[in-house]
């Protein structure tokens, strides 16, 4: 079964053009609006998006309906040497799920990055859109390259498209932490790098089907997988490695903080699951699952308490996002730790399910706010009263999205439902006045994180058994005992 | 002890200085060095790696060489980049350092007004 798929994998499917068109359009995107620059920018971004969306529908239903990855072999070079692009289900999931968030934050940012039609170019808005188009190009790259060193460019590129949106408004604080994160980004891509060093001097490989079949738990393995996956932590923003993320977006523009917790830190968590699930081999060790588990449930803790305490509604978010980031890393002790049980494969849907919706539920929620701080000119949680009925489209998008992070599964919610609460408790509690709007918002406009909102909601409502689609391209099936 | 264990302890040698650079110097262009000198580390191993996988009758695998090569590209853009930054942040306020001082300083006189 195994070495049937191996085989079958690695040859090149029809549809394979797909994979590659899906990396090339959104980085031809970025060098036309580099080159022409001015009002082209954006117009390259949303031609760019509208394919992009398409491209990935593509993919996503062509993996559906075959139940087999995609695949394309990169100018005919076969894997030991050449590299391999692959879709199998999380990548074609995730391939979606990005589209459909940069879709969204592109609509939202034209208000506050549009480039005006007599003006001149402007250096923040020009760069906006290309670096938005630059940080897909390289998720996309992420999710889709079958090679390890491969995949190390991609982080790479992520950082240096995701560094720039963190320090885009040029303030002294917003430099600081964009410079925070890149040296976390670099200590942490550096250890994977080396990391990939050791699998091919014991391998011989970069490909990570022919390194699955290769691999034997040893010394070397084990110290490789290790620091990989410490160095990938250190990007995913787990407690304790998560200092760098809470700055950065207290200075990013909301569009920006919206792409970079809903989609940036995902990447590398995705590479995290790439390595444990595709790279090794099926015994894999339940104390370094569970050392993820605990990590992950004291990002939950530390993060739910701290965001309960801040001031600010943006730093509120951002430490949602640390512990929210926490709830990922659950999935590794349960898939393992189930390992040839059903309940496996239920974990592993629920990871999935509850990565997705918190990407929709954050990027609805750093919407909200961002909205919210546009109208009133702050965003003090304790002089929220009254922005229920200033605002109330936005503040239903906040309530749902806040809902669905409380509310999905295998989440407690308990902790991450008292801050959620206490912001609701402010906004719509009674004022005499309304609240003095300092910039009218638009209805459409607070629709967008509305609808996000809405759509993270619908996915707590998919039923909890083992989607096929999220197994498509897994080196063996979760949860078919006696593999 | 044969070459490529001497370089291999070299590469781990200086990633164990880059990492102590990287973590203990608050300074950021020191901390900027301290990731270059790991960055160097991991790349000479990644040569004792090309030495020892070298097929019959040539000196190197010329993989992980490519890989080095790819890596200094990387390895340098980040730099640049990192750089630039602060530069940057000196123009603007005037110190280069990591601190959060004086920005955490407005934002807690915020939210008390």
């Amino acid at each position: 079964m195994i070495a049937d798929a191996a085989t079958s994998l690695d040859a090149a499917s029809t549809h394979g053009y797909l994979l590659v068109l899906a990396i090339v359009v959104p980085v031809g995107g970025v060098l036309i609006a580099t080159a022409v620059g001015g009002r082209t920018a954006e117009r390259t971004a949303f031609a760019v998006i509208a394919a992009g969306l398409i491209l990935g529908f593509a993919i996503l239903l062509d993996v559906w309906m075959t139940s087999r990855p995609l695949a394309y072999v990169l100018g005919n070079w076969a894997a030991p040497l050449g590299i391999t692009l692959r879709a199998d289900g999380i990548s074609a999931v995730m391939l979606v799920t990005t589209a459909l968030i940069i879709a969204a934050t592109a609509l939202y940012a034209c208000a506050d990055f549009t480039i005006p039609r007599d003006g001149l170019e402007a250096r923040a808005p020009f760069v906006f859109w290309v670096l938005l188009l630059a940080v897909w190009a390289a998720l996309n790259t992420v999710f889709l390259s079958g090679d390890l060193f491969n995949l190390y460019v991609a982080l790479e590129l992520l950082t240096f498209a995701a560094v720039p949106l963190v320090a885009l408004s040029g303030r002294a604080e917003a430099i600081t932490a964009a410079l925070r994160y890149l040296l976390f980004a670099l200590a942490g891509s550096i250890f994977y790098l080396l990391g990939v060093a050791l699998l091919y001097g014991a391998y011989g490989t970069l490909d990570i089907i022919l390194l699955h079949q290769r691999i034997r738990p040893e010394l070397a393995v084990s110290l490789a997988v290790a620091m990989m996956t410490a160095g990938l932590l250190a990007k995913t923003a787990l407690f304790p490695l998560h200092f760098w993320l809470p700055p950065a977006h207290a200075g990013a523009p909301p569009a920006a903080s919206a792409i970079l917790s809903a989609l940036v830190v995902k990447g590398s968590f995705f590479l995290i699951i790439r390595i444990w699930f595709d790279v090794l081999p099926g015994s894999r060790s339940l104390a370094a699952a569970q050392v993820l588990g605990v990590m992950g449930a004291a990002a939950i803790l530390f993060g739910s308490i701290v965001a309960f305490r801040q001031a600010r509604l943006k730093l509120l978010i951002a430490y949602s996002t640390v512990a929210q980031i926490g709830y990922l890393f659950l999935l590794f002790p349960l898939v393992v730790g189930f390992e040839g049980s059903p309940w496996s494969a239920t974990a592993w849907t629920g990871g999935w399910i509850q990565l997705v919706s918190h990407a929709f539920a954050k990027a609805a929620m750093f919407m909200a706010a961002g909205l919210i701080a546009q109208a009133l000119g702050h965003d003090r949680i304790d002089d929220l009263g009254g922005v229920a009925r200033a605002l109330p489209l936005t503040v239903l998008a906040f309530a749902i999205s806040g809902i669905s992070l409380m509310g999905v599964p295998p989440s407690g919610g308990l902790i991450a439902g008292a801050y959620v609460i206490r912001v609701m408790t402010r906004m719509l509690g009674p004022r005499l006045e309304l609240p003095t709007l300092s910039v009218k918002v638009d209805r459409w406009r607070q629709s967008l994180p509305l609808s996000l909102a809405i759509c993270a909601m619908l996915l707590g409502l998919l039923p909890l058994q083992s989607l096929e689609l999220l197994q498509v391209g897994l080196p063996h099936f979760l949860g078919s005992a006696g593999r | 002890m044969t070459s490529a264990t001497l370089f291999g302890l070299c590469g781990a040698i200086l990633i164990g200085l880059g990492l102590f650079e990287l973590i203990t110097d608050p300074h950021p262009l020191r901390k900027i060095l301290g990731f270059n000198l790991l960055g160097g580390g991991v790349f000479l191993v990644l040569g004792v790696v090309a030495r020892r996988g070298a097929a019959a009758g040539y000196l190197g695998d010329p993989v992980p060489q490519a890989l080095v090569i790819t890596g200094i590209v990387v390895a340098f853009s980040a730099t640049a980049l990192a750089v630039a930054l602060v530069v940057r942040l000196s123009e603007v306020s005037g110190r280069v350092s990591l601190a959060y001082a004086s920005s955490e300083q407005t934002d807690s006189d915020g939210a008390e007004g």
